[in-house]
C-alpha cells in the first residue's frame, strides 16, 4: 500500500485552492485579475484530478475492500476518527467529481461574455427588419444577475465550487459515520451560496436556495438522531465508535430488526431527500432552474448521488435485515419516481427543470438497482451514478450556453437551432441520447444492468420500470425537436456555434459517453469488487436461474475468447 | 423572638414590590420596587443564614447589594437618556422594542 | 462446428468507421464524403461476400462463423460479448443489407445531389448499415438489442432528415418512440430469458430451452419470451398495433425509405422471429399469434394501401402488408420460416426498387408525391417505368417474377399446416393478394399511365444514369430472384441447420390449384383497379368518399385510435401532474413552510414591547414553579 497520503492530499488541494482563490486581490474593473482567479481555479482543480487519476492507477480492483486508507483519531472521548478510505464505489464517485469540477470551472469561465448585450452583430440578411425580442438582453444581463456583486463574482463563485469539491471528496472517502455526516452537511453550505448567490438572482433563486438548504438540513437532522443511535448501540456492546469497519460488523452489534428499521427510516430520509426519490424531490427542479449551470451540474451530477451513495455505503451494511424488509416500499417509490418524473418532464416548458425532472426519473433506476440485492442491479446502480453524471452533466452544459446565448431557459425560445448550431445541436443530441439510455452511450449499460439485476429479484417492479425508458425516449425528443429541429426562429438566426471553451468542456464529457458506452469494462471492473462486499455485507446473493444452460455450451460459448 | 417573623416581613416586603413592579407606570417608581424585591430577598437569605447557623447567605445578601448597586447606577443611566429624549419616565411609552 | 474468423467485425466496423469520419469532418468533407460512404458500403459488401463464399466452401454442419471481439459487461454470472455470428441465417441478411445498402449509396450520390447537407446523409447511412449488420450478426440477445435501438436511432436521424420540416421531425420522433414501446418488449424478453436460464447468447438460450417433447422450461415461461420478442418485432416491422409509425417515415429522403423501411430494418422483426425459432417452437401460443398479427397486418397493410395518394405512403402500406406475409411464414412455424425469410429476400429487392423508381419519378416531378398528378410518366421516364414495372410484376406475384414463388410458398405453407387456423390463414393471404394486386395496378395507373395531370411549370425528365443503374440491378433481382433463391440457391435447404427441417406435408389443396387460385386473384384485383383507373379519367383533387372508402383514406382511424386514446389523455395526464406537482406535493412542503411561518408569526404577536406585561409573564411564571414545588412537597 501507498504511504503517500493520497486521500488527504487530494482532499486538501481544493481547500487551499479555494484560500487561494479567495484571497486572490480583485480591482474592480480590470479584467486580467480576474482572469488569474479563473487560471487559479482551473489549475487547482485540474491538479486534483490529476491526483486523483493518479490514486486510481495506484487502486487495486482485487486488493483490500478499502485501500489508501488513513485513521486518525478526532474526538476521542465519542470514538469519532477522522477516517477515510475508499472501496470501487467511492473510487468511481471521486473520480467523477474531480472530473466534473475542471470541467465546471471552463464552462462558468465568463458567463457574461456569451451573454449577447445588443442583438447580434452579423445578422443575415433577410433578417434586418426583426424586431429585438424583448427578452434580449438589452441590458449587460451579467450586472442583473448579480446585482452589486458583479466584479466579486469570480472569486467567491470559483472557492464555493472548490469548497464543495472537497467537502464531496470527503463524504465520499469518510469511512466514519460521525466525518461522513460533517461532510454531508457541510457541504449544503457551499451550495447554498451558489445557488443563493451565483444563480439566475431575484426572489426565485432565495427561495430556491433556502428551500433547498432547509429541505436538506430537516432530513440530515433525522439522520443526526439515527447516527446517534447507531453510536449508543456500539457503546453498549464495547467502547462506542462510528467506523464503517466496527458499524457493519453484525455480530458485534446484534441489532434487532426492529432497532434497525428505526434506524433504517432515519437515514433512508436523509437520502431519499438528497437523492431525491418521490416524494421528496421538489426541491430538486427549483434548486437545479435557478443555480448558475456550473452549480447545477455538480448538484444535479455528483452532489445528488451522495443519496444514493450512502444506501449502497450506510444504509445497506449497516441494517441489513431493515433494507431488505423495506426494499418494497423503496422500489415502489423509485419506481412511482420513474414514471413521475419522466411525465413531468414532457410537461415541462423550461429546460433546467425538464433536466431536474429527469434526473428524478433517473434516480428511480438507481434505487431500483441498489435495493434490488443483485450484484448485476448494485454495479449497475453504482455505473448509473457515474454515466448520469456526465449525460445529465453535458445536457446541462449545453442548456448553459444556450441559456448564455439567449438568456432564457424557455423551450419554447429556441427552435431549429440545429441549422445555425449544428455541432452544439450535435452534442446535445448525443447526451440526450445517453439520457434515454441508448444503446452506444453509457448509460445504456447502467440502465441495462439495473433492469436485469432487478427482474431477477422483484420482477414487477423491473417491468414498470422498463416501460420507462419509452417515457425517456419521449421527454428527450420532444425536448431535442422544439429546441433544434423545425423551422429557424428568428431570434436564433445569429447564434453561434460552440466556442472552442466550451468544446473544450464539452468534448471530454461526449468523449467519455461514448467511451463508456463501447467500453465499460474498466469502471465495472472497479466497481464489481466493491459490489460483491457489500452485496456480502447484506447477506444476499444473486439468485439462480431454475433452468440454466447446459455446461458444455458454456464451453462452446467461450471458444472465440 | 422566633426568626419566622422576619420571613413574613420579607415575603410582605416582597409581595409589595411585585405589585408595585406591575402596577406602576413610573420608571423611577418600578426600579424602587425592585430595589425593595431585592433587599426583601437580602432579608431572607440574612434570616435563613441566622436560622441555620451558616455564613453562607449573608454573604450572598452582599453580592445582591452589589449587583442591585450596579444595576441602579446602569438602569438610571438609561433612564436618564430615556427621559431626555421622550420626556417621559413612563415604562409604556418605550414599547419599540417588540415583535 | 464452429470457426473463429477474426475478420467478422470489420464488416461492421467499415461502415461505422465512415460513418464517424462522415459526421466529425465537418464540411472539409463535403467533397468526398458521398464517396467515402459509398466505398465503406461497397467494402462491407466485398468482405461479406468473401465471408460467405468461405462460408460456404465449408460442411454443411460446420458453417458458424463467430468473432469474439471484447467482453463487454460482466457482472456477476451475467457475461455479455460483443461477438458476432456468422451462420446460414445471419449470411443471407449480410449480403442482401450490404449488397441493396451499396446499390443505394450508389443512387442517393444522384438523389441527394442537390442538397447542401449530403455528407450528413451519408454518414446516417452508413450509421445504419453497421447497425443492421450488429443486429444480424449478433451473437447474444443483448447485441442484438444494441442494433436494434441503433438501426431506429439511424431511422429516426434520417426520417428526422430535413429537420427544418416539423412534420419530418415529429414523423421522426414518432417513428423512434413507437420502436420503443416494441423494444420494452425485447428488453423484457431479454431479462426473462437471463432470470431464467442465466444466459443471454444465442446458444445458451437456445440449449436451455430445449427442444419440443424434451423441454423442462414451462410452457408460460416460452409462450411470454415468444410474445415479448413479438413485441419487439412488431414495434420494429410496423406490424399491428405499432404500425402507425412507417406511413409517417416516408418523409425521410427516398433512398431512406428504399434501404431501411422497405428492404432492411423494417424486416428485422423477422429475422427476430426466425433466429428465435427455438423457443417460437415450443410454443404453439406464441407462433399463432405472430401469425395472427401477420395475417391482419397483411389485411391492414393491403387495404389502406388502396386509398393513398401519395405514391410513397402506398409503397409503405405495401411493405407493412408484404411483411405481414413473412410474419405469417415465420409464424407458421418450421414448415414457414424458410420461406417467410426467402420472401423478405425477393421483397428486399424488388421493393427496393420500387422505392427507388418512386424517388426518380419524385425528383421529376418536383418532390410531389401526389400521384393524382402524375400520370403518363411511361413515355418521359422509360427506364424509371421499366425497372418499376418489374418490380411492379415481381410484387404482385406474376409468374415468373420473384414474388410469385415466394409469396406462393407461403400461402402453401398456410395450407400444408392445415387445419381452421391453416385455412383461414391461406385464404387471408389469398385476399391479400387480390388487394396486392389491385392498389398496384392503382399505382401503376396513376402514375404511369392515362393523362398527364402534371402541375405547372413541371416538365418531367428521365433519371441521371447513377440513378438508373441500381434500379436496374434491382429489377434484375425483381425478375430472377424468387426463382434462383427458391429453384437454384435452394436457400430453404441452406437455412436448415438454423431454421430446422420442416416435416413433410401436403397442402389441403394441391399446389397447383393454389397456383391458380393465386393467378385469378392477381388478375382480378388487377382487372377490378383497370376498371376504376384505367378506364376513366382520374380527378386531380380526390372525390368525395363513402364510409368505407373514407375510412380506408384515414387508415381505418389508427392514428386516430393512438392519438385520441394515448397522445391526448397522456398530454392532460402530464398537464394535470405538472399541475399536482406545483400544488400538490410542493404544495405539501412549501405548505409546511408556511405552517412554521405563520405559527412563529402569531407566537411574535406576544412580544409587546410593554415592560410590565413581561413583568406580569415573569411572576405568573414563578407564582405557577413556586406552585408546582409546594404541590410536589405536599404529594
Amino acid at each position: 500500500m501507498s504511504s503517500f497520503p493520497w486521500l488527504l492530499v487530494i482532499g486538501a488541494v481544493p481547500v487551499v485552492g479555494a484560500v487561494v482563490v479567495a484571497a486572490t486581490p480583485q480591482v474592480r474593473k480590470e479584467a486580467g485579475r480576474e482572469d488569474a482567479v479563473r487560471w487559479v481555479a482551473l489549475g487547482v482543480s485540474l491538479l486534483t484530478f490529476a491526483l486523483t487519476v493518479g490514486m486510481a492507477v495506484g487502486y487495486h480492483s482485487s486488493g483490500d475492500r478499502f485501500q489508501f486508507g488513513r485513521s486518525y483519531s478526532w474526538i476521542p472521548q465519542f470514538g469519532v476518527h477522522f477516517a477515510v478510505g475508499i472501496d470501487g464505489i467511492a473510487l468511481v464517485m471521486i473520480l467523477l467529481t474531480a472530473f466534473l469540477v475542471p470541467v465546471v470551472v471552463i464552462a462558468s469561465w465568463r458567463d457574461d461574455d456569451s451573454v449577447p448585450t445588443v442583438i447580434p452583430a452579423v445578422i443575415p440578411t433577410g433578417y434586418e427588419g426583426a424586431a429585438p425580442h424583448p427578452d434580449v438582453a438589452v441590458v449587460d444581463v451579467a450586472d442583473v444577475v448579480d446585482g452589486d456583486g458583479r466584479h466579486s463574482r469570480p472569486a467567491g463563485f470559483f472557492a464555493s465550487i472548490l469548497v464543495l469539491e472537497a467537502m464531496l471528496i470527503g463524504v465520499f472517502a469518510a469511512t466514519d459515520l460521525f466525518l461522513f455526516y460533517v461532510f454531508f452537511e457541510a457541504m449544503l453550505i457551499p451550495m447554498y451560496f451558489l445557488i443563493g448567490r451565483y444563480g439566475t438572482g431575484g426572489a426565485k433563486a432565495s427561495y430556491a436556495a433556502m428551500k433547498f438548504l432547509l429541505y436538506s438540513l430537516a432530513g440530515g437532522l433525522v439522520m443526526l438522531a439515527a447516527v446517534i443511535g447507531v453510536y449508543v448501540l456500539s457503546a453498549r456492546t464495547g467502547s462506542g465508535s462510528f467506523l464503517f469497519s466496527v458499524l457493519s460488523d453484525h455480530n458485534r452489534l446484534q441489532m434487532a430488526t426492529s432497532v434497525q428499521l428505526w434506524l433504517w427510516f432515519g437515514f433512508f430520509i436523509a437520502f431519499a431527500i438528497k437523492a431525491p426519490l418521490w416524494p421528496f424531490h421538489t426541491w430538486l427542479p427549483d434548486a437545479a432552474a435557478e443555480a448558475p449551470i456550473g452549480a447545477s451540474i455538480l448538484l444535479v451530477g455528483v452532489m445528488d448521488k451522495v443519496g444514493t451513495f450512502g444506501f449502497l455505503r450506510w444504509s445497506l451494511p449497516l441494517f441489513p435485515n431493515a433494507s431488505k424488509t423495506m426494499a418494497p416500499l423503496v422500489m415502489t417509490l423509485a419506481v412511482i419516481g420513474i414514471i413521475y418524473g419522466a411525465l413531468l418532464a414532457i410537461g415541462q416548458r423550461d429546460l433546467k427543470r425538464l433536466l431536474a425532472y429527469t434526473s428524478i426519473a433517473h434516480f428511480g433506476f438507481i434505487a431500483v438497482g441498489i435495493f434490488a440485492f443483485t450484484s448485476q442491479g448494485m454495479a449497475g446502480a453504482t455505473l448509473y451514478m457515474v454515466n448520469h453524471g456526465f449525460s445529465t452533466g453535458a445536457l446541462f452544459l449545453i442548456v448553459g450556453f444556450l441559456v448564455a446565448r439567449q438568456n432564457s431557459s424557455s423551450i419554447t425560445d429556441f427552435g431549429g437551432v440545429h441549422k445555425v448550431a449544428p455541432w452544439l445541436s450535435g452534442a446535445f443530441f448525443i447526451a440526450g441520447l445517453s439520457s434515454l439510455a441508448l444503446p452506444g452511450t453509457n448509460s445504456f449499460v447502467s440502465e441495462f444492468l439495473v433492469l436485469i439485476g432487478s427482474f431477477t429479484t422483484y420482477r414487477v417492479f423491473a417491468i414498470i420500470a422498463t416501460v420507462g425508458i419509452i417515457f425517456a425516449a419521449i421527454y428527450i425528443l420532444l425536448m431535442y425537436q422544439r429546441t433544434m429541429h423545425g423551422p429557424l426562429l428568428e431570434r436564433n438566426a445569429g447564434m453561434r456555434d460552440l466556442s472552442w471553451r466550451e468544446a473544450a468542456a464539452l468534448i471530454p464529457m461526449v468523449a467519455l459517453i461514448l467511451g463508456l458506452g463501447f467500453f465499460p469494462k474498466p469502471a465495472l471492473d472497479v466497481i464489481n469488487p466493491a459490489v460483491s462486499s457489500t452485496q456480502h455485507d447484506t447477506g444476499q446473493s444473486d439468485p439462480v436461474a431454475p433452468h440454466p444452460a447446459a455446461d458444455s455450451v458454456a464451453a462452446t460459448e467461450g471458444t472465440g475468447k | 423572638m422566633s426568626p419566622t417573623a422576619y420571613l413574613y416581613l420579607a415575603a410582605i416586603l416582597f409581595s409589595i414590590g411585585s405589585v408595585g413592579v406591575l402596577v406602576r407606570r413610573n420608571a423611577i417608581v418600578v426600579f424602587m420596587c425592585v430595589e425593595l424585591m431585592l433587599n426583601s430577598v437580602n432579608l431572607t437569605l440574612v434570616t435563613f443564614s441566622r436560622i441555620n447557623g451558616t455564613l453562607d447567605g449573608q454573604i450572598y445578601a452582599f453580592f445582591v447589594m452589589v449587583v442591585a448597586a450596579a444595576e441602579v447606577v446602569v438602569g438610571l443611566a438609561i433612564l436618564m437618556t430615556v427621559y431626555r429624549t421622550r420626556r417621559s419616565a413612563s415604562v409604556d411609552d418605550a414599547n419599540l422594542l417588540k415583535y | 462446428m464452429v470457426t473463429t474468423s477474426p475478420l467478422l467485425w470489420l464488416l461492421v466496423g467499415l461502415p461505422l468507421l465512415g460513418s464517424a469520419i462522415l459526421l466529425l469532418a465537418g464540411r472539409r468533407a463535403d467533397a468526398w464524403g458521398h464517396w467515402l460512404g459509398t466505398g465503406a458500403a461497397a467494402a462491407s459488401f466485398v468482405l461479406g461476400v468473401a465471408q460467405v463464399m468461405s462460408l460456404a466452401s465449408k460442411p454443411a454442419d460446420s458453417r458458424t462463423f463467430i468473432d469474439n471481439v471484447y467482453n463487454l459487461v460482466s457482472v456477476g454470472s451475467l457475461h455479455v460479448d460483443v461477438a458476432f455470428r456468422l451462420d446460414q441465417l445471419s449470411a443471407v441478411f449480410v449480403l442482401l443489407i450490404t449488397g441493396v445498402g451499396s446499390l443505394i449509396h450508389v443512387y442517393s450520390i444522384g438523389y441527394m445531389a442537390h442538397d447542401p447537407g449530403r455528407r450528413r446523409f451519408f454518414g446516417y447511412l452508413n450509421l445504419f448499415v453497421a447497425a443492421m449488420l450488429v443486429l444480424v450478426l449478433a451473437d447474444n440477445y443483448v447485441l442484438l438489442y444494441v442494433g436494434w435501438e441503433g438501426v431506429g436511432l439511424a431511422s429516426y436521424l434520417l426520417i428526422g432528415y430535413w429537420y427544418h420540416k416539423p412534420t419530418a421531425a415529429t414523423a421522426a420522433k414518432k417513428a423512434f418512440i413507437m420502436n420503443r414501446v416494441g423494444d420494452v418488449g425485447l428488453a423484457l424478453a431479454i431479462f426473462l430469458m437471463f432470470q431464467q436460464f442465466g444466459k443471454v447468447d444465442f446458444t445458451g438460450v437456445f440449449s436451455a430451452v430445449g427442444v419440443p417433447g424434451a423441454s423442462n422450461v414451462a410452457h408460460g415461461v416460452v409462450t411470454a419470451l415468444g410474445l415479448l420478442l413479438l413485441l419487439g418485432a412488431c414495434g420494429k416491422s410496423a406490424q399491428l398495433p405499432l404500425q402507425a409509425w412507417l406511413a409517417d417515415a416516408m418523409e425521410g429522403p427516398t433512398p431512406v425509405s428504399a434501404l431501411i423501411h422497405a428492404a432492411t430494418m423494417v424486416t428485422a422483426g423477422v429475422y427476430l422471429v426466425a433466429r428465435s425459432n427455438p423457443i417460437f417452437n415450443l410454443s404453439e401460443g406464441a407462433r399463432m399469434v405472430v401469425a395472427i398479427v401477420g395475417a391482419a397486418t397483411l389485411l391492414y397493410g393491403a387495404i389502406i394501401g388502396t386509398a393513398y395518394d401519395d405514391i410513397k405512403k402506398v409503397l409503405a402500406s405495401s411493405t407493412m402488408s408484404q411483411i405481414g406475409y413473412m410474419m405469417l411464414g415465420v409464424g407458421l412455424g418450421p414448415v414457414g420460416y424458410a420461406f417467410g425469410i426467402i420472401h423478405l429476400l425477393a421483397h428486399g429487392f424488388f421493393k427496393a426498387g420500387l422505392f427507388l423508381g418512386a424517388g426518380s419519378v419524385m425528383h421529376a416531378m418536383n418532390d410531389d408525391v401526389d400521384m393524382r398528378r402524375y400520370g403518363a410518366l411511361r413515355k418521359v421516364m422509360p427506364w424509371t417505368f421499366g425497372t418499376f414495372a418489374l418490380g411492379y410484376l415481381a410484387l404482385i406475384g406474376v409468374p415468373p417474377f420473384s414474388g410469385f414463388f415466394t409469396k406462393d410458398k407461403i400461402i402453401e405453407a398456410a395450407f400444408v399446416k392445415g387445419g381452421t387456423s391453416g385455412v383461414i390463414f391461406g385464404v387471408i393471404a389469398l385476399f391479400g393478394v387480390v388487394l396486392t394486386a389491385f392498389y398496384m395496378t392503382r399505382l401503376m395507373l396513376m402514375t404511369f399511365f392515362g393523362e398527364k395531370r402534371w402541375a405547372d411549370g413541371v416538365h418531367p425528365h428521365e433519371a441521371p444514369t447513377v440513378m438508373v443503374w441500381p434500379k436496374v440491378v434491382l429489377a434484375f433481382g425483381s425478375v430472377a430472384g424468387g426463382f434462383l433463391l427458391i429453384h437454384v440457391i435452394h436457400v430453404q435447404t441452406w437455412l436448415e441447420p438454423v431454421l430446422g427441417t420442416p416435416a413433410e406435408g401436403k397442402p389441403v389443396l394441391s399446389t397447383i390449384v393454389l397456383t391458380v387460385i393465386g393467378l385469378l386473384a392477381i388478375a382480378g384485383g388487377a382487372g377490378a383497379a383497370y376498371m376504376l383507373f384505367g378506364r376513366r379519367a382520374i380527378p386531380v383533387t380526390a372525390p368525395a368518399a363513402g364510409v368505407l372508402v373514407g375510412a380506408t383514406r384515414q387508415q381505418l382511424y389508427a392514428d386516430s385510435f393512438n392519438e385520441g386514446v394515448f397522445m391526448r389523455p397522456g398530454q392532460y395526464l402530464t398537464r394535470a401532474l405538472v399541475y399536482a406537482d406545483n400544488r400538490g406535493i410542493d404544495g405539501g412542503v412549501n405548505g409546511i413552510a408556511a405552517f412554521f411561518g405563520g405559527t412563529s408569526g402569531r407566537l411574535r404577536r406576544l412580544q409587546t414591547g410593554f415592560v410590565r406585561s413581561y413583568a406580569l409573564s415573569v411572576f405568573a411564571g414563578a407564582v405557577v414553579i413556586t406552585a408546582a414545588l409546594l404541590l410536589v412537597r405536599v404529594a
